[in-house]
C-alpha cells in the first residue's frame, strides 16, 4: 500500500452506525445489478455499505437479506467481506429470517452459493433465486413471496 | 512514416497500484483464477459414448462445435482486441487481452474434442460446412462488421450479444448430451467455456454501462434502440440456424427456449430489461440442471410447495472470515 492511502484512512472520520428498521437489506457492488432488482421491487430496503469508511449498518427489526454471489470455481470468497462484517454483528445475525440470492446459472455449482452458505450457517431458508437484475416475473414472485412470508402464520413456523 | 518518432503523446506504463475502477482488478483476478486448458479434461473417456450416437447425432455435434469454434475465433482475434483502443483504464485494456487469449483457448479446445472423437475426414468436412453454412456465416459477418465499425459503444453491444447470446444455440447440445449421460467429459469442458463467457459478458456489459454515464438522453436512446434492433436481426438468423442444425433430431423448439432465456440475460448484461416473457423462456429443466445443479426451482421457499422450509445444504464456510 502506498503511504498516501494510509493517510487517507487515518484522516477518515471514525465510522458511526446507521440503524434500519427495514425488512429488506441488500448488498450490491458497483456494477449494481442487485440494486437494480431492488429498485424494480420498489419496497423499502437498506443497503449494506460498500466501503469500510461508511457508517456500519445495524438492523433493528427482522429482515430478509438479498445478495449476489462472487468468487471462484470452488466457491471460495463467494460472500464479500462487507456482508460477512455485517453478519458478524450478533444483533444483525439474530434478526435474519431468510436469504434471496442473485446470480447466473452459467456459474454452475456456484450459482447463488453465497445465499446457500448464509442459509446453512445461520439456519434460515433460501427464499428465492434470480439471475442478474431479475425479470419482471422474478419481481412479482418476490413481492408475493415476501408478503406471504411476513404473515404471522408463516413466521410462527418452526 | 516520418524519420523521427515524435514524443507528442506518451505511452503510459500500467500501474496496478493505482486503480481507477476496482472492477478491473476483481475481474482480472476472477479470470486468472478461472484459467484452464483443455488438456485438464479427460476427453478420451467420451470415446465409448461417442460411438453410441447415431450418424445424424454425430454430424450435428461436429457441426455445432465447428460453429462455436468460428465464433470463438472471431472473438479472440477480432472482437476482444477491437475493444482495447476505447478502454477507459489501462487495466481494462489488460482484461481484454486476457479475454482475447481465453477465447483462443476456447477455439482450440474444440479441436481437442474433434481429434479425440472424430476422424480427419469428418473434421475436415465439418470445417467445410462452417464455411458454407449461410446462417453461420451471416451471424459471424454481422458481428464482424461492428467490430470494424466506427462506434466503440456498438462494438461493446455486439461483443456482449456474441458472448451472452450467440453461443447458446451451440451450448445447448453438450448440455443435452450431458442430461442423457452422454459425452459428459466434453460437457465438463463446455461448462468451463460457459462460465468464462458469463464473466466476459458481465464485464463488457458493465463497461458499456460505464460508457453510457454522462451521455445525452438522445445518444442513450439511440444505443438502446440499436441494441434491440441488432438483437432482433441476430435472433431471426439464430432461429434459422437452429432449424438448420436441430430439425434432424427434433430439438429445434427446445433450443429456441434456451435462446430466448439467454437473449434475456444478454440484455440484462447490458443493463436493459429482459425482452422475452417467461412463457417462451421455460427452458427444459434437464438442460437447466445440466447447466447448474442449483437452478432447480424446488430449492427455494417461494417456488416450492409452500410448506417446505428449505435450509441450504451444509457447505464449507471455513474460507470466509466469520466471527461465529
Amino acid at each position: 500500500m502506498s503511504g498516501d492511502i494510509a493517510v487517507d484512512e487515518r484522516t477518515t472520520s471514525p465510522a458511526t452506525a446507521n440503524t434500519t428498521n427495514s425488512s429488506l437489506i441488500y448488498f450490491s457492488s458497483v456494477s449494481g445489478y442487485t440494486k437494480r432488482f431492488m429498485e424494480k421491487l420498489g419496497l423499502d430496503a437498506a443497503k449494506i455499505p460498500l466501503y469500510a469508511s461508511e457508517p456500519e449498518l445495524l438492523a433493528t427489526e427482522p429482515y430478509v437479506l438479498v445478495l449476489p454471489t462472487y468468487g471462484g470455481e470452488k466457491g471460495e470468497r463467494s460472500i464479500l467481506p462487507q456482508v460477512i462484517r455485517f453478519l458478524n454483528n450478533e444483533g444483525n445475525r439474530q434478526l435474519l429470517r431468510g436469504v434471496i440470492g442473485a446470480g447466473n446459472t452459467n456459474f454452475g455449482t456456484t450459482y447463488c452459493l453465497a445465499a446457500d452458505k448464509i442459509s446453512a450457517k445461520c439456519s434460515v431458508p433460501v427464499l428465492y433465486r434470480f439471475e442478474l437484475m431479475g425479470t419482471s416475473e422474478d419481481v412479482t414472485r418476490v413481492r408475493q413471496g415476501l408478503e406471504e412470508f411476513w404473515t404471522p402464520q408463516s413466521q410462527s413456523q418452526p | 512514416m516520418t524519420d523521427q518518432v515524435k514524443l507528442q503523446h506518451h505511452v503510459e506504463a500500467i500501474n496496478w497500484n493505482r486503480i481507477q475502477d476496482e472492477k478491473d482488478v476483481e475481474v482480472w483476478n476472477r479470470l486468472v483464477n478461472n484459467f484452464w486448458l483443455p488438456e485438464k479434461i479427460p476427453l478420451s473417456n467420451d470415446v465409448q459414448s461417442w460411438n453410441t450416437l447415431t450418424e445424424d447425432e454425430k454430424l450435428l455435434t461436429m457441426r455445432v462445435f465447428t460453429g462455436l469454434t468460428l465464433l470463438d475465433t472471431l472473438q479472440g482475434t477480432v472482437g476482444a482486441v477491437s475493444l482495447i483502443p476505447d478502454a477507459l483504464t489501462p487495466h481494462e485494456e489488460a482484461v481484454y487481452t486476457n479475454i482475447a487469449f481465453m477465447e483462443s483457448v476456447h477455439a482450440k479446445s474444440y479441436s481437442s474434442i474433434f481429434s479425440t472423437l472424430a476422424s480427419t475426414k469428418e473434421i475436415d468436412e465439418a470445417f467445410r460446412w462452417s464455411l458454407e453454412n449461410v446462417n453461420l456465416q451471416k451471424k459471424a459477418s454481422i458481428i464482424e462488421a461492428y467490430y470494424y465499425g466506427e462506434d466503440p459503444l456498438k462494438r461493446k453491444i455486439a461483443s456482449t450479444l456474441l458472448e451472452s447470446f450467440l453461443f447458446y444455440s451451440g451450448f445447448y447440445l453438450p448440455m443435452y448430451w450431458s442430461s442423457r449421460a452422454k459425452l459428459t467429459n466434453t460437457a465438463d469442458l463446455i461448462r468451463l467455456i460457459i462460465r468464462d463467457e458469463a464473466v466476459h459478458g458481465y464485464y463488457i456489459g458493465y463497461k458499456f454501462q460505464k460508457n453510457l454515464e454522462g451521455l445525452s438522453e438522445e445518444r442513450k436512446t439511440e444505443l438502446k434502440d440499436y441494441t434491440f434492433e441488432l438483437l432482433y436481426e441476430l435472433y431471426e438468423n439464430e432461429v434459422q440456424y437452429t432449424h438448420d442444425l436441430y430439425d434432424s433430431v427434433g430439438l429445434s423448439e427446445d433450443v429456441k427456449k434456451f435462446l430466448h432465456y439467454n437473449a434475456n440475460k444478454a440484455l440484462m448484461n447490458l443493463g436493459y430489461e429482459a425482452m422475452f416473457p417467461s412463457s417462451v423462456t421455460d427452458v427444459n429443466p434437464a438442460i437447466l440442471s445440466a447447466l447448474s445443479p442449483n437452478a432447480d426451482e424446488n430449492h427455494d421457499f417461494f417456488s416450492g410447495s409452500g410448506s417446505s422450509y428449505v435450509i441450504g445444504k451444509a457447505v464449507n464456510t471455513e474460507d470466509e472470515d466469520w466471527d461465529f
